[in-house]
């Protein structure tokens, strides 16, 4: 496990990453090394630098806007799965947090970074889409939002260029009425390591229907994916038990779903439906 | 034991503080100035043949001090192994790789870095040819994995020692029971797959050839220092005391650290080539690609019995893999599934495997070697029996179990004798601890609310602790690696001038409490305070000769040999006492540090004031020699047979497929206990990667022989997060073969446990139908197992 050599930065400031990473295109972030240094390790990346943003100020935090709360770049995932203002606005993303890989991993590993590193069975990225999210990139010349449902490309391919950094994801507050849930099987069992098939809901009632949903699935094809066809069938629905399941059944509309080690097509197809009926109770029996 | 004796009792193990403290020293720990490393350069094919290697651009890089093919090594000859049935391994290889991972290059550099960087910069033109993994397609040698040789390597056939005329008549009476009205045949092929053993520390090896004295110090994470020292000694023309092996601590082996392994070598030629110290350590892909494996077997297990719950009669036919080539045991370990093919019954018992070839790393020793899947095919066959017949599982093995009434003098129906047993108190016992009843009761009231919860109950022998000297003639000669005296256990105490003492001892532990149990025996023999006492293993230049640990045989034999030698240094320091103290050598007695009259505790000599006067030889009794030490060497007569039962209760959930491991409840009989609580560590351990098996491990190749789960990533190990809290107990029925009256508790915990879980998966899926699911029990497969039960 010997990377390949590579020059190493500590920036103190963010214009200073900025500034590294726009000299060096070949640079990459190091945030909580929870994946990058791994893919250094087996020499499946390379880069000829790393701009670690570990000591940058202001990124660690977790802030209320007032009609939205930001987490932050160095925002780990224990942090995340323990806020309480994660907990009443984004709780599908607090419990996708509190189920990411072990407690080493959720006490280095970053939720921004999560995201950037796109990986086709990460938990976080597919409550970010259910939940709206925004994510915050800064560059030299500035800085860009981009929609969660924009930002995940492909297969560890997140819509961020190389001279950028994440600097926060923005998620929306919410109101009585609206919950979320996060489910999913993970490669270990029950909900331990990445997401054989996880699934993210969030869901308004309104006059005893539902009244505006958004569901994302993870682990199941290339990347994780809002699937329109599964909100759009609980919108307008009593959110019954026969209604949730009929519309977790179009769970993979659109997806090219992929057999990998731990599942078949067939399996992973049926894991989703699965995980959206379940995800869809939890979060309309959050949102009563 | 005396009466006073520390054996038995709950101590803390005295090695815990320097390990759980990032303290203990481990072979990548040790530097040396000058020290180069090593990488590899390895196939990336499964099967081809090596054309031009071109190092050019690798001995052009800085930092780089050699590289060296087999055009280098191969006068050396290909790798040792004790049982070399099969094509041996080439160091390096330059003619055709046989398995993703061999090696085809070494680069020796200034550091370990610019070493990979270079083994990644050198050459190879391979030809890929088509490989064989199957077991089946391997047996029908369509793809030779050795040209010009089949690629079965051997046929093990049991009972042992049984001529052909005896076992046809063995197989006619099996087939004349599956006549009987009252017949009841099960059959079930069953897949035992291959594990990576994943110690947490890698192998690692230091050499550091001395020119100015011709003499070798190796340093490795290695469980057989003694074998290794012999090995490189014959390599290279030296003479076992011109090696000194050290094993350091060691993080784990499970039998993966069991061989003497080509890079050991190479990095010992490099050192003597460069007149410089060499290191390797490998990297966790190196371990799943050139590390030995376990396991591996697909066979086909048959119960022929009544319907009342007698067995008239068990068949085991299958296929075993044994990788491309054989290193330290390879062929040997489905022998050992040989040894306990008829578990702890008494029933007639037909076994064959043949041992194949294929295109994959090379299988050996892996905790339980054999006899985890020997126990599995058993234990899951006769379950399968059991429900058939609709009648507990527990009644069918205590029905069909050799009787304690026939030790000592047993025979297994596999034809060997074993020690002492006592089936029916620990199974009794295991189903009074689980609450049996009960929890039968609680999974049928699970069920009517549409749960689906199962209980799973396996029992198990296993023989261990290796041996009786008489082995080598079996074929199980360490002579390969000039250790001919191999079996014995060996030990040696030494009083010191100031009375402390030491115990050196053959012993290669990789965490299983040595400096701990070889301490509590010495202290109990001699009345002295552990912390007095200390312990050397793993070191061939203080330990007298002895093979090391493995097999579950460090207590039972070269414990054994440190009761024996402390018995002796006792003796002689009760005279050295009786004379002091001017009293009768009948009343001595030890304790508290010194010794004493019987009856008169101030009537006393501490132990330094006895081994003063021992290295004063003026002051001895007339004609004794100076000195207090002894030297034991220890032949068992026997290996020994311990035997438990194993309960598991599970819930599945059928929309997923995910099976939740609710309880395990395990009662295990190793004889006699010198520590409760490193019995019990053992016992976890094994337990741990037994569920692992059953759960989580797979080592996927694919059909062109790549590994498909080579990184921990994939490769889905066990952790403590992912099980519940043993609930271990045991019934004690001692050993007669060994003064101590132990037996081996090192395997114990594997061998009982895979079986135990899918008994149990099996059981909570049984209203669904579904009847045998293969492992591991990962949430697809029994989501599948599920389907195809309801289509
Ligand atoms: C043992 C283990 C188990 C795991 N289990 C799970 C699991 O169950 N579920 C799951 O979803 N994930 C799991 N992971 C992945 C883990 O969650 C990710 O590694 C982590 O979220 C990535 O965050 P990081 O801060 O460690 O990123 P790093 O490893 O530092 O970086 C990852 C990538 O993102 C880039 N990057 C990071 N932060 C930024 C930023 N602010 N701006 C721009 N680029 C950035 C880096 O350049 C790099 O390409 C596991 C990882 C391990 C090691």
């Amino acid at each position: 496990m010997y990377p390949r050599p590579f020059e190493y930065v500590l920036p103190s400031g963010l214009d200073d990453a900025l500034d590294a990473l726009d000299a060096n295109p070949g640079a990459k972030v190091l945030a909580g090394g929870m994946s990058l240094l791994p893919m250094m390790k087996m020499r499946l990346l390379s880069p000829e630098m790393v701009v670690d943003i570990g000591r940058i100020a202001g990124l660690d935090q977790i802030t209320d806007n007032g009609d939205s709360i930001s987490i932050g770049a160095l925002v780990t995932h224990s942090e995340v799965a323990a806020s309480g203002l994660v907990g009443e606005h984004g709780a599908a993303l607090a419990t996708a947090a509190s189920w990411t890989g072990d407690r080493q991993v959720r006490n280095r590993g970053t939720c921004c970074g999560s995201m950037v590193h796109a990986d086709v069975a990460a938990d976080q990225p597919a409550a970010a889409l259910a939940l709206g999210a925004t994510m915050v990139a800064a560059s030299s010349s500035g800085t860009r939002e981009i929609a969660a449902a924009d930002f995940f490309v492909d297969t560890l391919m997140s819509a961020l260029e190389p001279n950028e950094i994440l600097t926060e994801i923005r998620i929306p507050k919410v109101g009585a009425g609206t919950g979320s849930a996060y489910d999913k099987l993970g490669r270990r069992g029950g909900h331990t390591d990445y997401a054989v098939a996880g699934v993210a809901v969030s869901v308004t009632r309104s006059n005893g229907s539902v009244s505006a949903a958004t569901v994302a699935v993870t682990g199941v094809g290339n990347r994780p994916v809002l699937v329109g066809e599964v909100a759009d069938a609980l919108v307008g629905s009593d959110g019954s038990d026969a209604a949730v399941e009929a519309a977790a059944a179009q769970a993979t509309c659109g997806i090219e779903v992929l057999e990998d080690l731990y599942g078949s097509v067939d399996y992973k197809t049926h894991l989703a439906q699965v995980f959206a009926a379940r995800a869809v109770k939890a979060a309309l029996a959050s949102a009563a | 034991m005396s009466s006073t004796s520390v054996l038995g009792g709950v101590v803390r193990r005295r090695e815990d503080p320097a390990l759980i403290q990032g303290r203990g020293r481990y072979t990548d720990d040790v530097k040396l100035a000058r020290t180069a490393h090593v990488a590899f350069v390895r196939s990336p094919y499964a099967h081809a043949t090596v054309g031009a290697i071109d190092t050019s651009a690798a001995t052009a890089m800085e930092g780089v001090v050699a590289v060296y093919t087999a055009a280098d090594t191969d006068h050396l000859g290909p790798l040792i192994a004790q049982v070399p049935v099969g094509a041996l391994r080439p160091l390096l290889n330059n003619g055709t790789v046989k398995h993703v991972g061999e090696a085809v290059a070494m680069v020796v550099a200034e550091d370990p870095y610019v070493a990979k960087d270079a083994a990644d910069s050198v050459e190879v033109d391979y030809e890929p040819m088509p490989a064989v993994v199957d077991l089946k397609q391997s047996l029908s040698d369509e793809v030779p994995v050795h040209e010009g040789a089949s690629n079965t390597l051997i046929s093990w056939v049991g009972p042992f020692g049984a001529d052909e005329a005896a076992l046809a008549e063995l197989q006619a009476g099996i087939e004349a029971a599956k006549q009987r009205d009252d017949a009841v045949v099960v059959s079930q092929e069953m897949t035992n797959q291959r594990l990576i053993p994943v110690p947490i520390e890698p192998r690692s090896v230091l050499a550091d050839y001395q020119a100015g004295y011709d003499r070798f110090d190796i340093y490795s994470s290695t469980q057989i220092p003694s074998a290794l020292a012999g090995a490189i000694g014959k390599y290279f023309g030296m003479s076992m005391n011109q090696v000194t092996v050290k094993a350091m601590e060691v993080g784990g082996g499970f039998g993966c650290k069991l061989n003497v392994y080509n890079d050991e070598v190479l990095v010992a030629f490099a050192s003597k080539q460069l007149d410089r110290p060499v290191k390797w350590t490998e990297t966790r892909r190196e371990a799943a690609n050139s590390t030995i494996q376990g396991r591996g077997w697909v066979a086909t297990a048959t119960v022929t019995g009544t319907t009342s719950g007698e067995v008239l009669g068990f068949e085991l036919e299958g296929i075993a893999d044994m990788g491309a080539y054989s290193q330290n045991f390879t062929v040997a370990i489905p022998f050992l599934g040989l040894f306990v093919g008829s578990g702890q019954y008494g029933f007639p018992t037909y076994w064959k495997m043949d041992c194949v070839t294929t295109h994959t790393m090379t299988t050996d020793a892996y905790r339980g070697a054999g006899r985890p899947e020997a126990a599995y095919y058993l234990e899951r066959i006769m379950d399968m029996y059991a429900r058939r017949i609709g009648m507990d599982p527990a009644e069918v093995r205590r029905k069909n179990y050799i009787s304690s009434s026939d030790f000592p003098g047993a025979v297994s129906p596999m034809g060997f004798p074993m020690d002492t047993g006592d089936y029916t108190t620990n199974l009794d016992a295991a189903l009074e601890a689980a609450g049996w009843s009960d929890l039968l009761a609680e999974r049928d009231a699970a069920r009517a609310e549409g749960r689906h919860v199962g209980v799973g109950l396996a029992t198990y022998v296993e023989v261990c602790g290796f041996g009786p000297s008489g082995l080598v003639d079996l074929g199980f000669s360490w002579a390969e690696y000039q250790m001919p005296s191999a079996f014995n256990g060996s030990s040696l105490v030494r009083v010191h001038p100031d009375g402390s003492a030491t115990v050196s001892i053959g012993t290669g532990p990789s965490g299983q409490g040595h400096q701990t149990t070889w301490a509590q025996i010495v202290g109990d023999g001699l009345g002295l305070e552990v912390d007095r006492i200390r312990v050397i293993h793993g070191d061939t230049e203080e330990a007298p000769p002895s093979i090391g640990s493995f097999g579950s045989r460090s207590a039972a034999v070269d414990g054994a040999a440190c009761y024996e030698a402390t018995g002796k240094v006792r003796a002689k320091a009760a005279r050295i006492a009786a004379h002091m103290l001017e009293a009768s050598e009948a009343d001595i007695e030890f304790a508290d540090g010194g010794a004493h009259v019987a009856g008169a505790p101030d009537s006393s000599v501490s132990w330094g004031d006895i081994a003063a006067c021992a290295y004063q030889p003026h002051r001895l009794p007339e004609g004794m020699e100076g000195g207090l030490e002894a030297h034991a060497i220890f032949s068992p007569g026997n290996a020994t047979w311990p035997f438990g039962t194993h309960i598991a209760v599970v819930e599945v959930d059928p929309d997923t497929g995910d099976v939740d491991l609710l309880r395990y409840i395990g009662m295990d009989d190793c004889g006699n206990v010198i520590s409760p609580m490193i019995v019990d560590g053992q016992v976890h351990g094994g337990i741990a990667q037994g569920i692992g098996q059953a759960m989580f491990e797979d080592a996927v190749y694919d059909a062109d022989g790549n590994l498909l789960s080579g990184s921990l990533v994939d490769y889905i190990l066990p952790t403590a997060a992912d099980l519940p809290s043993f609930e271990l107990d045991r019934t004690v029925t001692p050993t007669d073969v060994n003064p101590l009256g132990v037996k081996g508790i090192g395997e114990a915990g594997t061998i009982g446990s895979a079986q135990t879980v899918v008994n149990a998966v099996v059981d909570a899926l049984e209203p669904l139908g579904v009847t045998h699911i293969d492992m591991p029990l990962r949430p697809r497969r029994v989501w599948q197992a599920i389907q195809d039960a309801r289509a």
